[in-house]
């Protein structure tokens, strides 16, 4: 049988949700032989390849490369699901959101630091003026809120997926 | 007595008398309709929009905790489009607010968070607004977060007639309506307050908490407000 070509993507998160998804047990064997993951922190590779049949995204958008991150794997991915409640929600990186961006930078590294103060502004990419859900940006198919969702829950979702289905979630996840 | 009536729910025919509201009613015979705003013990409002029913022969979805019974009346209170609305009103609710139930002290306890879980709300439809809201840390006990007000408007009603203080009120229109402590001023100076908690307790989400509480550790008992209400004969 094909494997399901399946990519995972850590935005503006804690990767808790990462955690969440190798906390599934004995289920993560018969899910691992049914995909091929080709892109994520748990892999090497460099580039988000061509042709994914799943992506998941932990995290929000926040800064420049997550927003151009989320446009191409919008573009080479058939399903895109946003994992637990930052990709959902924006949640807790959202906390930011009321506070310009070169306000907050300054507060925490010229006002808050000791030492070497100053705005960091080189091999980091510019943060967004706010931090949003993935929704906001590109169109998600499946939403798997939770901080973290639980592993049954990822289980389940990754299980569904493999086997051609979409989950239903309804009622079996929350916010929070 | 009160006149007697016969409404149909769902179309099975129950027994009603005038003055009772259709959420009434319906409790009464078992029947589930979601509420967020509306409290036993306490007058409705109708504010939060979840418990809106069909009534048929009427253009418009109505709310069953507002609308009082009539003869002959057939109503619907699960159907496709309800649940689509009721979805919605939800939707907005979080959109409108910074619910970040992760780390607030209701998170697992919270009436708004089980009610998404309920309906099914997955995510929010609507790009979220994201106010800049204050929290009022001068009551020595208690605490106001505005981010996670649904503007239900239980603690004003509480306080104003079971607690007869009338501290709490709504200001301001629109979104930027905000609960407003004794005219507008801080809590902790307010001259009215009783400081006996009833709001905090009746709060369906961690906008009203006790000081001293983390995240999760936040638990409710609105079940006291709504049996203290019934010894004294029900809303004013």
């Amino acid at each position: 049988m094909k494997k399901v070509r399946l990519a995972t993507v850590w935005l503006d998160g804690c990767s808790g949700c990462h955690m969440s998804l190798l906390d599934m047990d004995e289920t993560i064997l018969a899910i691992a032989k049914r995909v091929d993951v080709v892109y994520g922190p748990l892999v090497d590779a460099q580039e988000f390849p061509k042709l994914v049949d799943v992506t998941i995204i932990e995290g929000a958008v926040s800064s420049q490369d997550d927003l151009e991150k989320v446009r191409t794997i919008r573009q080479r991915s058939k399903l895109v699901v946003a994992l637990g409640d930052c990709a959902v929600t924006a949640n807790v990186p959202g906390m930011r959101n009321q506070i310009p961006p070169r306000k907050l930078l300054e507060r925490i590294y010229v006002e808050g630091a000791d030492q070497c103060r100053g705005v960091p502004a080189e091999g980091v990419p510019a943060l967004l003026r706010q931090a949003v859900p993935v929704q906001e940006v590109v169109k998600v198919d499946l939403h798997v809120p939770g901080c973290p969702p639980p592993a049954q829950a990822i289980a389940y979702v990754l299980t569904e997926l493999v086997e051609g289905r979409i989950p239903d979630l309804k009622s079996k996840v929350k916010f929070g | 007595m009160p006149e007697k009536v016969s409404i149909r729910i769902d179309g099975e025919y129950v027994a009603a008398h005038e003055g009772q509201t259709i959420l009434e009613v319906a409790r009464a015979g078992g029947k589930y309709i979601p509420t967020l705003c509306w409290l036993e013990g306490i007058s409705s409002v109708g504010a939060c929009r979840l418990c809106i029913v069909e009534v048929s022969g009427v253009g418009r979805l109505l709310p069953a905790c507002t609308t009082p019974v009539q003869d002959g009346m057939s109503v619907t209170t699960q159907s496709e489009k309800l649940q689509h609305y009721r979805r919605i009103a939800l939707e907005f609710l979080f959109a409108e607010r910074n619910h970040q139930c992760a780390v607030c002290v209701s998170n697992n306890h919270c009436e708004l968070q089980a009610m998404a879980q309920r309906l099914g709300v997955t995510s929010v439809r609507y790009p979220y607004a994201f106010p800049k809201l204050p929290v009022d840390l001068s009551h020595p006990r208690y605490v106001l977060d505005h981010n996670r007000c649904i503007l239900c408007t239980r603690c004003v009603r509480v306080c104003a007639e079971v607690e007869g203080a009338h501290v709490w009120d709504v200001g301001g229109r629109g979104t930027r309506s905000l609960i407003v402590c004794d005219m507008n001023r801080p809590w902790g100076d307010a001259v009215n307050c009783t400081n006996c908690g009833k709001c905090v307790q009746v709060c369906p989400t961690g906008a009203l908490a006790e000081k001293g509480f983390a995240v999760e550790e936040m638990v409710k008992h609105d079940r006291n407000i709504t049996r203290l209400a019934a010894r004294r004969g029900g809303p004013a």
